[in-house]
C-alpha cells in the first residue's frame, strides 16, 4: 500500500533532496513510523507528544488533516499527504 | 444609494447567485462581490475597523506613522484611509508580489519596504516586527492579531449574509489573516444550526515556503481552530482553473484567491449532490482580477499561466 508524501524543500535534508517519498501505513500516525525508518529524524520535525507540531500543516488530499482526524486519520492506497510549513497571508 | 463619503459606502456588497457553476437548484452557489468595496477588496472592512478602533483607543493621532506587514490588499485599504485622515503610512511588502500592488499604494501615499521574496508574508511580518521595535512611535495596526479585522466581519459581512440569504448552509473564504472565517465565521454559528464554515488556503510554488527551519512557520494570532469546519489546501492550478471558469460562465472577474475560494465551495457542493443534501453556499469574492493582470493569469493556456505564476504571491 503506498501512499506518496510531498516533502517541503526545508525537510529534503532527511530525504536526500527527495521532493516525494513514497510510504505505508493505516494511518498518519502510521506512515510518518514509517518514513522515519528510511529518513531518520522527519518524524522528530512533525510530531511532539503524540501531536502534530504547531507551525506544521499536513494535508490529505488537499484537506487539512486537523480537521480530519488528526494523527489518527486514516489513509488508503493511492492518498496523497503534504506537508508545508505554516505560513502567513493578507 | 447615497453616502457621505468614500469611508461611508463601505460595505453592503452584492450577494449574487451562480446559476450556472451551482451544480442543482437545491445545491446553489453565491458569490459576496467585496470587491464592490472603496479600494475594491474585502480588506477595506478590517482597514478601517482597525482604524476607528485605534483612533477610539488613542493609539492613532493625527501625524501619526502607520506601519504594516501586508500582501496588498489591507496596505491598499489602509492607504486610502491613511490618506484621507492625514496619517503617514509604511507597508512592508514581500518582493514577489504584483506590480499593480505597488503602484496602487504608491498611488495613495504609502511607502514601501521590500521583504525577501522567500518567505513570503512570514518575512513581512518579522521585518514589520523589527521596525516596530526601533520605531515605537510608529504603530502598527497588525491585522494578523487586531480583534478589530475579526470584529469588523462579525458586525458586518455576517450579519449582511444572514439578511440576504437566511437559507444559508456553509461559508467559504480565503485563509490569509484568518480575520474573515473568524468574524463570519463566529457571527454564522451563534444563529445557524450545522452552518459550515470551510476554509480555502492558497498553496503557492515552493520558493514561498523557504523558511529557515520549520519552527520559524506563522500562525495568525486571530487564527482559532474550533470556528472552522474544515481547511482545505488549494494550488495556483486549481485556483487559476475555478477563476477562469467564474469569468467564462458567470462573467464574474475576479482575482486568483477566490478561484481557490470558489475550488473549495464547488468542493462542498459535491459533496451535497452525493449526500442528497440542500446547500446555499455563500463564498467571498475577496477582490477583481485588475491587480493580476500582469501575472498573465487571464491569458495563454492554464500551464503557462501557471508557470508565471509560480514564486508569486497569487492570492
Amino acid at each position: 500500500m503506498a501512499i506518496e508524501v510531498r516533502i517541503p524543500t526545508i525537510l529534503r535534508n532527511l530525504t536526500d533532496g527527495s521532493k516525494a517519498v513514497e510510504g505505508k501505513g493505516g494511518t498518519l500516525d502510521e506512515l510518518f513510523s514509517d518514513l522515519d525508518t528510511r529518513h531518520p529524524g522527519l518524524r522528530a520535525k512533525l510530531v511532539k507528544d503524540g501531536k502534530l507540531l504547531k507551525f506544521v500543516n499536513v494535508y490529505l488530499n488537499d484537506e487539512d488533516v486537523r480537521f480530519l482526524g488528526g494523527l489518527g486519520t486514516e489513509l488508503t492506497d493511492g492518498d496523497s499527504v503534504t506537508i508545508l510549513p505554516a505560513v502567513a497571508g493578507g | 444609494m447615497r453616502f457621505d463619503s468614500l469611508l461611508d459606502s463601505l460595505g453592503h456588497t452584492p450577494l449574487v447567485g451562480l446559476p450556472r457553476l451551482s451544480p442543482s437548484p437545491d445545491v446553489r452557489l453565491w458569490a459576496k462581490l467585496e470587491d464592490r468595496n472603496p479600494t475594491g477588496s474585502v480588506k477595506d472592512r478590517p482597514a478601517l475597523w482597525m482604524i476607528d478602533q485605534a483612533e477610539k483607543d488613542g493609539l492613532l493621532t493625527p501625524g501619526c506613522t502607520i506601519l504594516e506587514p501586508t500582501s496588498g490588499n489591507t496596505g491598499i485599504s489602509l492607504a486610502m484611509a491613511a490618506r484621507l485622515r492625514g496619517y503617514r503610512i509604511i507597508c512592508v511588502m514581500p518582493e514577489n508580489t504584483s506590480e499593480e500592488r505597488r503602484q496602487i499604494l504608491r498611488m495613495w501615499g504609502a511607502e514601501i519596504i521590500a521583504s525577501p521574496a522567500a518567505g513570503g508574508s512570514n518575512e513581512a511580518v518579522r521585518v514589520a516586527k523589527g521596525l516596530a521595535a526601533e520605531h515605537p512611535d510608529w504603530v502598527m495596526l497588525y491585522q494578523y492579531g487586531n480583534e478589530a479585522n475579526a470584529r469588523a466581519h462579525y458586525e458586518t459581512t455576517g450579519p449582511e449574509i444572514l439578511a440576504d440569504l437566511p437559507s444559508v448552509t456553509h461559508f467559504v473564504a480565503g485563509l490569509g489573516t484568518t480575520g474573515t472565517l473568524m468574524g463570519v465565521g463566529r457571527y454564522l454559528r451563534e444563529r445557524v444550526p450545522d452552518i459550515k464554515i470551510v476554509a480555502a488556503e492558497p498553496r503557492y510554488g515552493e520558493l514561498v515556503y523557504g523558511l529557515r527551519n520549520i519552527d520559524e512557520g506563522f500562525v495568525p494570532e486571530l487564527y482559532d481552530e474550533s470556528v472552522l469546519t474544515t481547511r482545505f489546501s488549494v494550488g495556483a492550478s486549481d485556483a487559476l482553473r475555478r477563476t477562469r471558469e467564474l469569468l467564462g460562465q458567470e462573467g464574474i472577474f475576479a482575482g486568483l484567491s477566490t478561484g481557490g475560494a470558489l475550488h473549495a465551495a464547488l468542493g462542498m457542493a459535491r459533496k451535497a449532490v452525493k449526500a442528497g443534501e440542500r446547500a446555499d453556499i455563500v463564498f467571498i469574492v475577496a477582490d477583481g482580477g485588475w491587480k493580476y493582470l500582469s501575472t498573465g493569469a487571464y491569458e495563454g493556456t492554464l500551464e503557462e499561466a501557471e508557470t508565471r505564476l509560480e514564486g508569486q504571491l497569487w492570492a
